[in-house]
């Protein structure tokens, strides 16, 4: 009933505001002959950290792009705050702030220069961009580095910026694709602690894709997905006595050996 | 979205595109020495070789100056069309394409925008290619300079889409050198840019029908007649026609549900 009723009106219904932050149903998507993604289905509660957690070709990238309507999915439902991302894309978009692998900042362009881009895109008036602007920097501390190049700035730097940028146009959803790959432990813990208090704070649902255990948090909700089927989901402290295991770097160990069977 | 919104986001696109044209100086100094190169030294050297008659639009005798020049702004902005297709195959592996693609927009209108930028930069490019030819003896009627302008934009809009299209079939970056080699030379030569059609004529029947099916051949000749206060309405219609079919295939291409990312586009990691 949700879908139907939020496909009728554009303003946000009371069931967007009690709706998950994401629901993913029973999603396959193949590239060619290879299955990327096999009846993949879980939520995502609002206000809730979600770790995916994968090693390189699970198809966290895949289910990004899919979330994010780079292209489309042609079995099972996505669903962001209810609005279907196929139906209703323009909806759902406008409520997931994102931040890919690659990076994805123009280097010639300052700062400030990206994130007016940015707001420009999402139909933001310059004055509103102005103000969040500032604010999103100055949250991350950057703000004096407004003008700057990009290319000036250090991979963690780059990666913050990106993160502000994904939160200007006040998204209700927040996804990351690897987002400390490459950085190294402090900018990565800097990273990790920036999003984690995002959804203390802000509310927001957020999903944490990573192939790094050690970025798992004791009361943080997992999905593990591997080969493209999500093989445990739930909490920490669940997945990991599901599995038979004394932490979740064993649990995962165990959970994907058996998928290897 | 309303359609304030709609605005802000072409507003922003095309704002963009002109720092990043601000950035590239030399892009914009090359764009503008190729064509200088031909007029200046190409058209001095054939000058004498080549004899043009009159045919319309003109009512004398030109110069191969001035014969060539809109051959050359055709260039322009066929250049510019591929270029910006580079930049979008660029644009996508650097992952800004993403950046515009997240956009709640629809993407009929990211593209379209994104084309409508592209042209604006290639029309300035061809305003000071046309100031330069002027003092070379390229004078068209001062009246021409504007009526040109409705046929630039929709010429380059033309070849933009054109460039569009092309960049939702190339993967990889290094291809545009077989955009150059499959693409641009071909467009440019077989047309009407250099040598009157009744001249190929007289030499190849084949390669003349080849020439007139070209639609270059037809934006060149909507600006040379566009640039002497003509319109030409055959050159007309199949740029509007050609404009059309390659943005809609365009669209077909980036399109989320059908087109050749979700074929081509598995992403290179997990």
């Amino acid at each position: 009933m949700n879908a139907l009723s939020s496909e009728v009106a554009e303003t946000p219904l009371p069931e967007d505001a009690a709706a998950p932050a994401l629901a993913v149903q029973g999603l396959s998507h193949s590239f060619g002959t290879r299955r990327a993604l096999e009846k993949v289905s879980f939520v995502i509660a609002q206000g809730q950290f979600t770790v995916l957690l994968g090693q390189n070709g699970a198809g966290k990238t895949t289910l990004f792009s899919l979330v994010t309507r780079l292209y489309n999915n042609r079995s099972g439902s996505i669903k962001v705050y209810g609005y279907e991302v196929r139906r209703r894309p323009s909806q759902a978009l406008a409520r997931i702030g994102a931040v890919f692998q690659q990076r994805t900042l123009d280097l010639d362009l300052s700062v400030g220069q990206n994130l007016y881009y940015h707001a420009a895109l999402h139909g933001i008036a310059r004055s509103v961009a102005k103000k969040r602007i500032r604010a999103e920097l100055k949250r991350i501390g950057m703000l004096e580095r407004i003008d700057d190049k990009v290319r000036r700035l250090s991979g963690g730097q780059l990666r913050r910026v990106e993160i502000a940028r994904a939160l200007i146009h006040e998204p209700r959803l927040l996804l990351l694709d690897e987002p400390t790959v490459g950085l190294d432990i402090g900018s990565r813990q800097g990273i990790l602690d920036h999003t984690r208090s995002l959804v203390l704070e802000e509310g927001l649902g957020v999903l944490w894709a990573t192939h790094l255990i050690d970025e798992v948090g004791p009361g943080d909700h997992v999905i593990v997905l591997h080969e493209g089927r999500v093989l445990a989901d739930g909490e920490v402290a669940k997945v990991v006595r599901q599995a038979g295991a004394a932490d979740i770097r064993e649990a995962f160990q165990k959970l994907t050996e058996a998928g290897n069977e | 979205m309303s359609p304030v919104q709609y605005v802000r986001c072409l507003g922003g696109i095309v704002w963009r595109e002109a720092l990043r044209f601000l950035h590239q100086r030399e892009r914009f100094i090359a764009a503008l020495v190729r064509p200088l190169v031909w007029l200046f030294i190409f058209a001095a050297g054939f000058r004498s070789v080549l004899g043009v008659s009159i045919i319309p639009p003109y009512d004398t005798y030109v110069l191969y100056e001035v014969y060539i020049t809109p051959g050359l702004i055709g260039m322009i902005q066929l250049f510019n069309g591929m270029q910006s297709s580079l930049s979008m195959v660029y644009d996508r592996e650097m992952g800004n394409m993403r950046t515009l693609l997240v956009s709640p927009m629809p993407r009929w209108y990211l593209l379209s925008c994104k084309l409508l930028a592209g042209v604006s930069v290639s029309i300035l490019q061809v305003y000071v290619f046309v100031a330069i030819a002027w003092f070379w003896d390229v004078q068209p009627p001062l009246i021409g300079y504007l009526t040109m302008l409705p046929a630039l934009i929709l010429s380059g809009l033309m070849l933009g889409a054109l460039g569009m299209l092309l960049s939702s079939f190339i993967k990889q970056l290094e291809n545009f050198a077989g955009v150059m080699n499959f693409v641009i030379f071909p467009m440019f030569f077989a047309s009407s840019a250099l040598y009157p059609l009744w001249r190929v004529q007289e030499s190849s029947l084949l390669l003349y029908q080849i020439c007139a099916a070209n639609p270059f051949t037809h934006a060149v000749e909507l600006i040379r007649f566009a640039l002497h206060g003509q319109l030409n309405l055959t050159a007309l219609a199949v740029v509007a026609g050609c404009t059309v079919l390659f943005m809609g295939l365009a669209i077909y291409g980036y399109d989320p549900a059908r087109g050749l990312i979700t074929r081509r586009g598995a992403p290179a990691a997990g």
